[in-house]
């Protein structure tokens, strides 16, 4: 995990913050008063009912869209527009269909203005990390889900940002991807000590990556209870999942998931 | 590598075979109205006949029809590069947008050849009015397509360029434009066959020179076969132009053909997991 400098500011703060939006007549509460502090090389998870706004928050962090109320800090500054200190992964891979895995890690690059050659260096380095040697030059629709979300993942690295924000980066993918791709983003989360928020449907995925784990309510979003995991930093898979922590953990987020969504 | 070049020419002529016996089947069909005397020569001459004043008249027709490629490929290009403008900038500007497309909709909706006469009083008899039917007969298609085009790009994706910081002509030159290419070649291809149209309404309606002209004065002379030379002409140069191209976009947009193409992923050919 990466050692603060000086100061002990938050990687991410999120403090009081409500979003609404304005549909046809009504006025939607996405979001009411969420506060969320995310130490730097934190792994948080934030889960939570469909359409709750899990989203939204990861659009906050990264300046995509302003809150209505509140405040959003990142590396100690206040978010006003789109931050570009940031690494972002959807769920959908979102790759150009036009360039080959090695260069749609490089528009990262290109678009920044990054010496190239230096560019080109750490994009090998990550498609070595991420298990994508050998698949540097295929085009998007040659590659597999699991193989796009990695060209994803490299391309949100490339320029080293202290906080990924990933959303449902591994919803598309079958189960046993799935599980791969964890392990993988642990891994990776371990050797870079980037600051991680990730939104997951997925418990076991939530509890298997994070340091701790936010769960949310229904619209309107505000936080119900955030768990810390308390497993090791080094999480074999199987092991992991056979760990009675994580069995509690996971069964006391599923009931407050269900507690939530039971009411309708 | 050769049974790779071996699969190309069988996969040409796979596909090239049903038009091709289409076209003889119609040619025969031709063939025996004209020679059983079903429909009088007059009217409908042979095909031997039509292909032999092509070849005896050709240095005459070629010239005529380079007239009117030129006209046409001219007020093509004019009407790709506006076209493309026009449909960038409705993009950007939700104003522009709306204050020019029911003005581009009245442009498509009014009949070209009612107004190519304004044309050839405003500009006489020379090239410029036939070229500018051709670009009014393409624009249309050209901009609906590139705005289409420009607007396919995935939201995530732009949101994503955002985050990268390139500011919006970056994101143009490398995400959007290139995203809207497959879309502008489809509306270029309709383009072309359409400024070809334009260009021949234009001759029509007055000139003493090119496709148009060479098949109004043999309607005139009740010249069958000279009419039917001129219309085979200029149909080869609709086809000409749509193949180019169809062949400028297999060069520039390799992806997209391989794409829509059967899924033979290179990948597997090469044995990678």
């Amino acid at each position: 995990m990466s050692v603060t400098s000086g100061t002990t500011t938050s990687a991410v703060e999120i403090s009081d913050v409500s979003v609404r939006f304005q549909s046809k007549r009504t006025e939607v509460t996405a979001i009411q008063q969420v506060s969320l502090d995310v130490a730097p090389g934190e792994f948080v998870s934030i889960v939570g009912p469909s359409g709750c706004g899990k989203s939204t928050l990861l659009k906050l962090v990264s300046g995509l869209l302003t809150p209505s109320s509140g405040s959003v800090s990142l590396l100690g500054e206040q978010v006003r527009g789109p931050r570009h200190d940031i690494g972002f992964v959807f769920q959908r891979a979102a790759l150009l269909e036009w360039r080959s895995a090695r260069r749609n890690i490089l528009l990262q690059a290109e678009m920044r203005g990054m010496d190239s050659a230096e560019a080109g260096r750490r994009a090998d380095e990550l498609i070595e990390m991420t298990g994508l040697s050998g698949f540097e030059s295929a085009l998007p629709h040659e590659l597999s889900g699991g193989m796009q979300q990695r060209v994803a993942l490299c391309r949100a690295l490339l320029h080293q940002p202290r906080v990924l924000l990933m959303d449902e980066p591994f919803g598309a993918l079958d189960a046993l991807t799935r599980e791969q791709m964890n392990v993988e983003l642990h891994r990776v989360w371990r050797e870079t000590g980037t600051t991680v928020l990730l939104v997951t449907h997925s418990i076991a995925e939530s509890v298997y990556l994070a340091n701790r784990v936010v769960v949310l309510t229904r619209r309107p979003a505000v936080v119900q209870e955030v768990i810390e995991v308390g497993l090791p930093a080094e999480r074999d898979y199987s092991t992991t999942m056979a760990r009675p922590e994580f069995a509690s953990a996971a069964a006391h987020i599923r009931d407050l998931l269900g507690a939530v969504t039971g009411h309708d | 590598m050769d049974t790779v070049r071996a699969d190309r020419w069988r996969g040409v002529v796979e596909r090239a075979w049903r038009p091709a016996a289409l076209l003889a089947a119609c040619l025969a069909i031709w063939h025996l109205v004209t020679v059983t005397g079903l429909v009088e020569a007059y009217l409908v001459p042979s095909p031997a006949k039509t292909f032999g004043l092509l070849a005896d008249k050709w240095s005459y027709l070629s010239g005529h029809t380079w007239v009117t490629t030129y006209e046409t490929v001219l007020g093509f290009v004019i009407a790709g590069v506006l076209g493309v403008l026009v449909a960038v900038a409705m993009v950007y500007s939700r104003t522009i947008e709306s204050t020019a497309y029911p003005i581009l909709l009245f442009a498509q909706v009014i009949p070209k050849i009612a107004i190519a006469p304004l044309f050839v009083v405003w500009l006489g008899f020379g090239f410029e009015p036939k070229v500018i039917v051709a670009v009014l007969m393409a624009f249309f298609p050209v901009v609906i397509s590139t705005v289409t085009g420009l607007k396919s790009v995935d939201t995530e994706m732009l949101e994503l360029a955002a985050t990268m910081g390139g500011g919006p002509v970056k994101t143009f030159v490398k995400i959007r434009f290139p995203a809207a290419l497959p879309h502008l070649f489809a509306g270029l291809k309709v383009a072309v066959t359409l400024a070809v149209t334009g260009a021949v309404v234009g001759e029509f309606v007055g000139s003493n020179e090119g496709l148009g002209y060479v098949i109004l004065q043999a309607n005139g002379n009740m010249d069958t076969p000279m009419l039917f030379a001129g219309l085979i002409v200029v149909s080869l140069v609709g086809v000409l132009l749509f193949l180019l191209l169809d062949l400028a976009e297999k060069l520039v947009l390799p992806w997209h053909a391989s794409r829509r193409g059967a899924a033979v992923t290179t990948l597997l050919a090469k044995g990678g997991s």
